[in-house]
């Protein structure tokens, strides 16, 4: 679905419209997280307004593809995508977090009809996407014209059971799975280098029989392009690798790894709305 | 006696009773289940024989999925299958399956509310000779705490076999635990089961029942010995076949209380947190009752023989019934 440039200012002007919304709930709410849902704005919006089959009026439409959502903290991003895209209604923002909202602090399926799963211990979003795509291929074959987003953290894939899951999609050659991750290079205790290294990481999804392709995950048009590719590769499941910056549009927060799990301040929120609203 | 209405297998106390495990019934109740609805897919970490799921996987081999020895990712994907439609069974032994896994199963099966169907094989001391770290005895104890998680002991092969055909007709996560040896088979195809539902296979001829003994797994075929031994000396004993820890059979439990006035319970698991921990939390606020509970007793197991091992840790013909002395004393 080749992107026009109309179609890419749209989509930026789209993503700083979520990110003023994130910055505003989660400086209401008084908690939660800030980085992740900042710099995953661009593909979210890509996601929701651009690349995947869905219709906000039919969350259980059978057809629609699957977004996985792994690393289930980065919610808000989540949260406020849905909420511009129709799925409920943008004042539902404010409850976030709060007893008897459909926004859980981490998503839960059956608070919030659109959720494919509950997630926020890390680890498990790859293994079900790869469940979700091998049950698909079983009943429709390979050709069945859904596709399964995993989106990841790069800190998440700490976790053993990520490589438990990408040894799985390797085998089964799941040409249906595409994987985007979140390669902020920060976790809560730093710098994912320093915490546990990463890299190199290409070679790693490689060698685990993915095809790669390593983006700027805020440039809409190579986050479109590098999604057409991975549904176009047919015989292996991709791995976007998105380089994006934590935090991304609020400068005096970027690339400070403090920002992983906090929310902003009143007076923070108003630094954070005068660099957006620009 | 024989509760009749059970249709219970009456060769039980004859030394050529059928000996079967509980793993095999699973494995033919599997294929039946298969056959019975295509959305019944199976999954296996590198233990297919040894669960005896090879069986499904020579009839079904396109819903069959090999997962390799990745017990958490085995939770998972099956979580995944399951919220596209399928009813999956997913496979290894209890102790890494719930024991390794315990977490992806409350959060991607349980807090998910997904039909996915653990399989807990090799449960139990009497794994024996593998020693104490693929004993699971915990098992019972960390599904049941789990919202939603029905938990499932079969009694013999031919219980294993249609509480799987049973349990493949749900929408619950499910836990399934079995047994590695050959066992008694003491109930018939013809015997009642339903998911909750305890059985009363024993009760006595004429005289009042003194002491109810409530067990799961196949030591309830021990019990059946003991029954028939105090039965012979006058003393009258009911045995509930409970297998279904969760949700229990509140009702037949505090019947047996009430009626008996003497409680003990039999498991090849840990005392604290199974079945005897059930049992009593129940007693204990509704009908406070003096109880025994038999098992393990907060210690590991070790290598040797079910028979060695089952009597070291008094869950024996010999254990059992001095127990029910015991608590009559």
């Amino acid at each position: 679905m080749t992107i026009t440039p109309e179609q890419v200012q749209e989509l930026e002007h789209k993503a700083n419209d979520i990110r003023i919304d994130i910055v505003k709930m989660l400086a209401k709410a008084g908690t939660g997280h800030t980085a992740g849902p900042l710099d995953m704005a661009d593909v979210f919006t890509t996601l929701y307004f651009h690349a995947m089959k869905h219709n906000p009026k039919k969350p259980d439409w059978s057809d629609r593809d699957r977004l996985i959502l792994s690393n289930g903290h980065i919610c808000p991003v989540l949260y406020v995508t849905m909420a511009h895209a129709g799925y409920f209604p943008l004042e539902d923002l404010d409850t976030l977090r709060t007893l008897g909202s459909p926004l859980q602090g981490h998503p839960h399926r059956e608070h919030l009809r659109g959720i494919e799963t509950s997630s926020g211990p890390l680890g498990s979003g790859l293994s079900q996407s790869v469940g979700m795509a091998l049950a698909d291929r079983i009943d429709n074959g390979k050709t069945s014209g859904k596709f399964f987003y995993c989106l990841m953290g790069d800190g998440e894939t700490n976790e053993g059971q990520i490589w438990e899951a990408a040894m799985m999609a390797g085998k089964e050659k799941l040409g249906n799975l595409v994987c985007i991750i979140d390669r902020n290079n920060i976790q809560i205790d730093g710098f994912t280098e320093d915490i546990m290294p990463l890299e190199p990481y290409v070679d790693k999804w490689e060698s685990f029989g993915f095809h790669t392709i390593t983006i700027d995950g805020h440039n809409i048009e190579e986050i479109a392009d590098a999604i057409d590719q991975g549904k176009a590769v047919f015989e292996k499941p991709t791995m976007i690798i998105a380089r994006t910056i934590s935090s991304k549009g609020v400068p005096a927060w970027e690339r400070d790894y403090l920002w992983h799990g906090k929310p902003p301040t009143q007076e923070e929120l108003q630094v954070a709305l005068n660099s957006l609203e620009k | 006696m024989l509760n009749n209405k059970l249709k219970l297998n009456e060769n039980i106390f004859s030394e050529d009773c059928e000996k079967k495990a509980t793993r095999n019934g699973f494995g033919e109740g599997l294929v039946l289940a298969g056959k019975a609805n295509k959305d019944v897919v199976a999954l296996c970490c590198d233990l297919t024989e040894s669960v005896r799921m090879h069986h499904f996987k020579e009839a079904f081999p396109e819903r069959f999925i090999e997962v390799g020895v990745a017990e958490q990712n085995l939770a998972s994907v099956a979580s995944g299958m399951a919220a596209m439609g399928k009813i999956p069974f997913a496979a290894s032994y209890a102790m890494f399956n719930p024991g390794r896994n315990w977490e992806q199963i409350r959060t991607t099966v349980c807090y998910n509310d997904v039909p996915v169907k653990i399989v807990g094989g090799h449960a139990g001391i009497s794994v024996a000779q593998d020693g104490g770290t693929h004993q699971a005895i915990e098992d019972i104890a960390i599904m049941r705490v789990i919202p939603r998680m029905e938990v499932i002991v079969p009694a013999d092969a031919v219980q294993a076999s249609v509480a799987t055909q049973a349990i493949a007709k749900t929408d619950n996560p499910t836990y399934i635990r079995l047994e590695k040896q050959k066992t008694r088979v003491i109930t018939t195809e013809k015997t009642p089961f339903e998911i909750g539902k305890a059985q009363l296979l024993w009760q006595p001829e004429t005289m009042s029942a003194r002491v109810g003994i409530v067990a799961c797994g196949s030591l309830i075929a021990t019990c059946l010995d003991v029954a028939q031994y105090f039965e012979e000396k006058g003393i009258g004993i009911k045995v509930l076949n409970m297998h279904t820890i969760k949700p229990l059979d509140n009702k037949a439990v505090l019947e047996l209380a009430k009626e008996t006035e003497h409680i003990v319970t039999v498991e090849e698991h840990q005392r604290a947190g199974g079945l005897g921990s059930a049992v009593a939390e129940l007693l204990g606020e509704e009908q406070p009752t003096k109880m025994k509970r038999l098992g393990v007793d907060d210690v590991f197991g070790e290598s040797g023989t079910a028979e060695e091992l089952l009597e070291k840790h008094g869950l024996d013909f010999e254990g059992i019934k001095t127990a029910v002395e015991n608590i009559l004393r």
